[in-house]
């Protein structure tokens, strides 16, 4: 347990002394978070009310799927993990203690937005903090297991920029953070819902802002809990510790389970 | 009698169709140093991360400390100490952050003190990337001796090493031995196993080409003796002296070298000659083969030449 809260402190850390991961964490969606309350605000009268959990996701989303995997690939290839591993550092605490800090990251981010999005951009406020702190925790481990996933699986960074990319622009898009996505078109509707952001802002809307939500919210969190899950489980069993060394060399298209959640969703929430 | 250590038994490693090692066995007794020599792709480094459970055999066994490193892994590294060729830690990690890391999950105490043995103690709060490459070095042995193994596996731990690093961590090999721990030492400095191991077993193509301590090795080689001669007038070059017992000679700079099987024949022959033709000796140096020499031999016969570089 002492060599786990060590590792956990020091992976807290590097999160705060890397200036990458410095930038992902907290600059950009810190700095992205204000300028979208000096513009969105008044261009878009829709975008207020669920300003605080957007601004959350982003932070999410960048602290997750942009920052996470790179230190993954990282260590991999420069030999980090074969240090750890031949120093005893478990895989488990490899894949677990990242997905951690992460979520204390976002919930340091997520409580100076919630803080500061009403009394600054007059955001809407949450009717149910609990349920705005269980989604919040539910879509932040989603998030960090999907990154997780995507940093053991890309043997390089160019497939991380992809694999990230491929969810992030989208969701930004389409994932119901500026537009709700019952506004979007049947057919985008349809794409959005192979999107987390879609059910998470739609868990938050009608389980904590006292909104109507476009579908059953628990559903929504049934979904993101099992893709999270899924992604974590796969992190485990994908793993590798040295990609010139694949003792445990599975094949990495089993990632695409974690879709399963989200295909499902999309055949019965869409009719 | 000694104590194995480790024992390796008819021990494989394949790579698709190609063997990096084919059927070894040797064994390490408690407190010795053991060197591993061989060319690049001669199946050093397959090998040390085979005992240290990195790599998985595909014939043959292995016991280390009573352990088997396929299925027991995580008991094995807390009993031996490993410095990898090529390993890493991350660049924001200063020495002190990696050795409560480190000593945590070993669920020791963390050995500040080895920091200011290694000469890590004004470095302890760098970060790894601003170290140089000596000091990773260090900071790597510090690291796999801390939780005082009774087995260190150290691969190339003095490559890229400037000489005064290097004295320093045969200082550090030296120390270890002294007391008690047993080493396996993966180098491809001929000189430095000589003077460190008091075993080597030479690999080549995945085989044991020759095993035994360094005075043994140079011992069952071709024995050649190494006279070099220099003098005044370079008489030796231009006149055409033949000495008895001498297998091979070649001038280099202001030397005259013969490969001798006999120095005692050999050498006052030349001198009588140098006196004969009004010469005066130089330098004369008589040096018995090195472990280099007799490794020349083994892994490049067609080069070797009696020793002739």
């Amino acid at each position: 347990m002492t060599a786990f809260f060590h590792h956990f402190m020091y992976d807290f850390r590097i999160g705060l002394r890397e200036k990458s991961l410095l930038l992902m964490n907290y600059l950009f969606p810190l700095g992205f978070y204000v300028l979208m309350g000096l513009l969105m605000t008044g261009l878009n009268p829709t975008f207020a009310p669920t300003m605080t959990p957007a601004m959350i996701l982003v932070a999410i989303m960048a602290g997750t799927l942009l920052g996470l995997p790179y230190p993954v690939i990282e260590s991999r290839e420069s030999g980090i993990f074969r240090s750890f591993k031949i120093n005893g550092v478990p895989a488990l605490s490899i894949v677990t203690i990242p997905i951690l800090s992460s979520l204390v990251h976002i919930i340091l981010v997520s409580a100076i937005i919630s803080a500061t999005a009403g009394p600054f951009f007059k955001a809407g406020v949450p009717v149910n903090w609990g349920y705005f702190v269980l989604i919040l925790l539910l879509t932040a481990f989603t998030f960090a297991s999907l990154g997780m996933l995507i940093g053991v699986i890309s043997p390089n960074s160019r497939l991380i920029v992809l694999f990230s990319q491929a969810i992030f622009l989208p969701s930004m898009i389409l994932g119901g953070l500026m537009i709700p996505s019952n506004m979007l078109p049947p057919a985008m509707y349809r794409i959005s819902l192979l999107l987390p952001t879609s059910y998470a802002m739609n868990a938050w809307r009608g389980l904590a802002f006292g909104m109507e939500p476009t579908f059953n919210p628990w559903l929504a969190l049934l979904i993101l809990l099992a893709s999270g899950v899924i992604a974590f489980v796969l992190a485990i069993y994908l793993f590798t510790w040295d990609s010139k060394n694949k003792l445990r060399g599975h094949n990495p298209l089993l990632a695409l389970m974690v879709l399963i959640p989200y295909i499902l969703g999309m055949i019965f929430l869409a009719s | 009698m000694s104590e194995n250590v480790v024992v390796v038994k008819d021990f494989s490693k394949v790579y698709g169709t190609s063997a990096a090692v084919d059927g070894i066995s040797f064994e390490v007794q408690r407190g010795e140093i053991f060197g591993l020599l061989g060319p690049n792709g001669a199946g050093k480094t397959t090998t040390m991360e085979s005992l240290e459970g990195i790599r998985h055999p595909t014939s043959g066994s292995l016991n280390v400390l009573g352990v088997d490193p396929t299925r027991q892994p995580a008991r094995l590294h807390n009993l031996i100490g490993v410095q990898l060729q090529s390993s890493s830690l991350p660049g924001s990690m200063t020495p002190l952050e990696a050795m409560e890391f480190f000593c945590a999950y070993h669920q020791l105490t963390p050995r500040y003190d080895l920091l200011e043995r290694l000469g890590l103690g004004e470095k302890k709060n760098a970060q790894y990337s601003t170290l140089s490459a000596g000091q990773q070095r260090r900071l790597a042995l510090t690291l796999a001796i801390a939780h005082n193994p009774p087995l260190v596996l150290l691969d190339e731990p003095t490559a890229g090493l400037d000489v005064s690093s290097r004295i320093e961590l045969h200082d550090v090999m030296r120390e270890l031995r002294a007391s008690g721990t047993t080493i396996i030492l993966a180098t491809h400095d001929m000189a430095e196993a000589e003077k460190m191991a008091d075993r080597v077993a030479i690999l080549l193509k995945g085989k044991i080409a020759a095993m035994g301590s360094p005075t043994q090795l140079t011992a069952t080689g071709s024995g050649l003796v190494k006279i070099s001669v220099a003098s005044e007038t370079s008489c030796l070059a231009r006149e055409d002296g033949v000495f008895p017992e001498v297998a091979q000679r070649f001038s280099k700079d202001e030397y005259m070298i013969y490969y001798s099987r006999d120095a005692g024949e050999t050498v006052p022959a030349i001198l009588d000659h140098l006196k004969a033709h009004g010469d005066h000796l130089v330098d004369l140096r008589v040096e018995r083969p090195s472990l280099e020499d007799r490794f020349l031999e083994i892994t490049q016969p067609e080069h070797s030449n009696g020793g002739q570089p």
